[in-house]
């Protein structure tokens, strides 16, 4: 099935081998290993190789890299916090403890090109040796000189050596303003449907037929792959969703072959997924527990609603709905909301608004103190003094981050504060005090 | 490979295509030196005769070797140095200091590694030095045998050398250029840089002492002599083992490069770039697609080579995104053309999206809005839309201002390719206001 890799200066059998694992990428691999060529020849300096998240960029490498047994040294630019810990990576796995030990404290740039020389003069390669990056793109982040040296760092340290960066993101982002060593650039695709499919098959529990698995698979990818093409994500959702659909067959209910009510019964199940796990708002555990609990009580639905609820005192309520009508409502209008006998304002001049103005999409604007009790004084129903107390929970609706302060934090008088909630947020709670809200929106007017 | 002189051995194939694998992977990967500078010669005699005064007449001098990138700056230096060094006197005499602006980030470790190049870590020990220049002057007094005539001739080559001058004080610049003009030990000076604006860098009392000997590489190539490059760099040389095969290869390359659509795309690198650099990289690409199959280039591979090239990274991006994030880029272009390229938020982007799905009948994208968030994110991950500068962090996600890194013609590219575009958003993405 898998067609066959072939390149001069390597076994057949670990071809065969890297053939195996890399199901759906034979094109990329071949590309690569032609570029690589044989051993002992040269490779070009620095390669950069871009495409999204679980293209199979890391796994590509490391199978080539492992099964035809070629020195190299694999780092993650996330582990790397400063050059220092990157260069020690690459000496140990290059040459060996004692090399690394050789880089002096706080070693530079300067002190890591003086230590690889010094090392593969010692030992010069007979192989090329491969310098692999993931993650590249922290690499911008780092010193100013880190991403050029490591481009020609075959031209720098004289030796047979290949950088290979793999990054998500493209290579013009990356260029420094007075221009470097150009990388070749590479391109994995994404997996198409039917690969996604392929691959995920694979995984098949032994105890069920590979149809039924595949016709799972199959569902999944209906409701996921619109919106998520990750296959890292797929496998994990796959997973923790499978035993789900197998429940009907488990109880003897429906028959393997059925795909149709096996479908009936899983699809609200992963539409629910969705809301809930893939936005990581619950984790795996808790949604595994989700399941066995609805077994029992059917009807909590717990996720996107969970954090739509939080306990506050009651004026804290008040004030937050204050502040969310005097961030969303022009001040102008406030008379219209806020007042008993504002007189006559002609509707049709207060009505006019168009979509560009609307506060729901520019976000919420800043306002000062006076106006956020004005509107707490009005909204709220019996009176309130204005006490400590109640600047006190401004304050700690502040620290909740409920609030945001504009002003600087020094200036004590008349500060400016925006509101940072959202609709859904605000809307409950002001269900919980019976204030209907919408009601004194502008923009919902 | 030129010393195993076997006329007329024949060769397996394989063998042969190993042997043209590792000699133009030599020249292209790793920059082997050609036997002379092309296009070059008169710069070559210049900076020779400059650096034969140094290391054999004792004089000091600097300069400046200035041009873009790829334009052949070291491959001209080390050509002269292989010259140079050829004449026995200046071999024994000369001592040679390399630096990289990119490895020696401060002076500090400049002189460290000046004091190592001229292997006198012995000679410094403990020392402690007052200033820079004390230290600088005893490496060099350090070197002379006897009286002054009969110092040995230091070469400092300073590679990225405007990034020296970023050092602070520039205080190696500032010794080096004083020791060249004061009659100290004989020390020439060699600036590589690509920044035509370098001398700018330099503060006035570093400047004045500069010889103010700048060589300038500005490629001049023409069309015709790039197809001779080209068909240089393919060819193999005379010493080949197996001579029919060299033979055959150097026809194969010969009619390749008239090859009238290889000529068309050769034609479109020329003008988009001259330099040597970009040009390796296209013919490494051709190269890697030779094999025991099929042991010659055909235009075919150039065309494929080319296409890899020049393909456009973000649109190669934007195949690999979900139908939801292609939406919302679809959102982004016409609020862009809408607002005349003002930035936008998420919440904008979304009432876009809801705007285009009001008008289908079918529901088949109901996302929820935290969803949508997430594929929004995702975007800013890939770095496809970026947020405006100064938007603090205090704003809410939903509302932070983005401005879109793509351009009109990347999205259409993208959905002419996309897989299985639904013909609806692929509507949307043409009207012109959505």
């Amino acid at each position: 099935m898998t067609a066959l890799l072939q390149h001069p200066g390597y076994e057949d059998e670990s071809l065969q081998r890297v053939a195996e694992q890399l199901p759906c990428r034979e094109a990329q691999s071949a590309v690569l290993l032609s570029l690589m060529g044989q051993p002992q020849q040269y490779s070009y300096p620095s390669i950069f190789i871009y495409g999204h998240r679980a293209s199979g960029k890391s796994h590509v490498m490391h199978v080539l890299l492992r099964e035809l047994e070629l020195p190299h040294a694999t780092l993650s630019c996330v582990e790397c916090v400063s050059g220092v810990l990157l260069f020690e990576r690459v000496l140990l796995s290059l040459f060996g403890h004692e090399a690394a030990a050789l880089l002096p404290r706080s070693a530079s740039l300067s002190d890591f090109v003086r230590v690889y020389r010094q090392q593969c003069s010692l030992s010069p390669a007979e192989q090329t040796r491969f310098i692999v990056m993931e993650k590249a793109e922290l690499l911008r982040d780092a010193d100013a000189n880190l991403l050029p040296a490591l481009l020609r760092l075959q031209e720098l340290v004289e030796d047979n050596v290949t950088v290979v960066l793999l990054s998500e993101i493209a290579w013009d982002k990356f260029r420094p303003n007075t221009g470097c060593f150009e990388p070749l650039l590479l391109h994995f695709p994404d997996y198409s449907k039917g690969e996604l499919q392929q691959i995920l098959s694979q995984d098949r529990h032994p105890s069920y037929s590979a149809d039924f698995y595949s016709s799972y698979i199959n569902i999944l990818l209906g409701v996921f792959y619109s919106v998520c093409r990750d296959l890292r994500e797929l496998r994990h959702l796959a997973a923790l969703n499978f035993s789900k659909f197998c429940e009907p067959v488990a109880e003897g209910k429906v028959k393997e072959t059925d795909t149709h009510k096996l479908w009936r019964n899983i699809e609200p199940h992963l539409k629910k997924a969705m809301q809930t796990v893939y936005l990581r708002e619950v984790s795996s555990l808790q949604w595994e527990q989700m399941q066995q609990m609805e077994e029992k009580e059917t009807g909590v639905v717990r996720g996107l609603s969970a954090h739509t609820h939080i306990e506050l005192p009651y004026y804290s309520k008040f004030l937050l709905i204050a502040a969310y009508l005097a961030s969303y409502n022009p001040a102008r209008t406030d008379k219209r909301f806020f007042l008993k006998h504002h007189g006559k304002i002609k509707k049709t001049n207060f009505l006019k608004k168009n979509e560009k103005t609307s506060n729901h999409l520019l976000g919420p604007k800043p306002f000062p103190l006076d106006r956020l009790l004005a509107i707490f004084y009005s909204v709220v129903d019996n009176r309130v003094a204005p006490t400590a107390s109640i600047f006190s929970q401004i304050s700690s609706l502040v620290t909740l981050q409920l609030l945001a302060q504009v002003s600087h934090e020094d200036q004590l008088d008349a500060p400016k504060y925006k509101c940072a909630v959202s609709m859904d947020f605000i809307c409950a709670i002001s269900r919980t005090v019976n204030f209907d809200i919408v009601k004194y929106l502008y923009d919902f007017l | 490979m030129s010393k195993r002189t076997a006329k007329d051995a024949h060769l397996p194939v394989g063998e042969c295509v190993t042997q043209v694998q590792d000699i133009l992977r030599q020249r292209l990967c790793h920059q082997r030196l050609p036997d002379k500078p092309e296009g070059v010669e008169s710069q070559h005699r210049h900076l020779l005769e400059l650096l034969k005064r140094t290391a054999i007449h004792g004089e000091s001098n600097s300069v400046l070797i200035v041009g873009p990138r790829g334009a052949g700056k070291t491959m001209l230096l080390k050509c002269v140095l292989r010259d140079l060094l050829e004449d026995k006197e200046a071999q024994k005499s000369l001592l040679q200091v390399h630096l990289n602006g990119l490895l020696q980030t401060d002076d500090r470790i400049a002189l460290k590694e000046i004091t190592r190049q001229l292997h006198l870590e012995n000679v410094v020990g403990d020392k402690v030095f007052g200033s820079f220049a004390e230290n600088l002057g005893f490496l060099l007094e350090a070197l002379k045998k006897g009286d002054r005539s009969s110092s040995r001739p230091v070469l400092f080559i300073l590679d990225e050398f405007d990034l020296f001058a970023h050092h602070k004080n520039q205080t190696l610049l500032y010794n080096l250029f004083d020791v060249s003009q004061s009659a100290q030990a004989p020390i020439a000076v060699v600036g590589i840089t690509c920044r035509l604006d370098v001398l700018e860098l330099l503060e006035k009392r570093v400047k004045s002492r500069f010889s103010h000997r700048q060589i300038h590489l500005l490629s001049s190539l023409t069309f015709t002599q790039y197809l001779e490059r080209v068909r240089t760099q393919l060819s193999l040389p005379d010493g080949f083992p197996d001579s029919r095969f060299a033979q055959d290869w150097n026809d194969g390359v010969k009619t390749l490069c008239g090859d009238k659509s290889v000529e068309e795309v050769l034609q479109r690198h020329y003008n988009s770039s001259k330099d040597v650099r970009s040009l390796h990289m296209l013919l490494m690409l051709c190269l890697s697609r030779v094999s025991v199959a099929k042991p010659a280039i055909k235009p075919a591979d150039l065309l494929e080579a080319s296409r890899l090239c020049f393909a456009d990274a973000k649109a190669n991006m934007l195949h690999g995104l979900s139908i939801l994030e292609l939406c919302l880029i679809i959102a982004m272009k016409h609020l862009n053309d809408v607002y005349e390229g003002e930035p936008f938020n998420h919440q904008m982007v979304h009432n876009e999206f809801k705007k285009f799905l009001q008008r289908k009948s079918n529901s088949m994208y109901n996302f929820e809005q935290p969803v949508i968030l997430k594929a929004f994110e995702h975007l800013q991950q890939l770095e496809l839309i970026r947020p405006v500068d100064g938007s603090s962090a205090k704003t809410q996600r939903e509302y932070q201002l983005m401005r879109l890194m793509l351009d009109h013609s990347q999205i259409m590219e993208a959905l002419q390719k996309y897989p299985q575009c639904p013909t609806d958003v692929k509507q949307w993405a043409m009207s012109a206001f959505g």
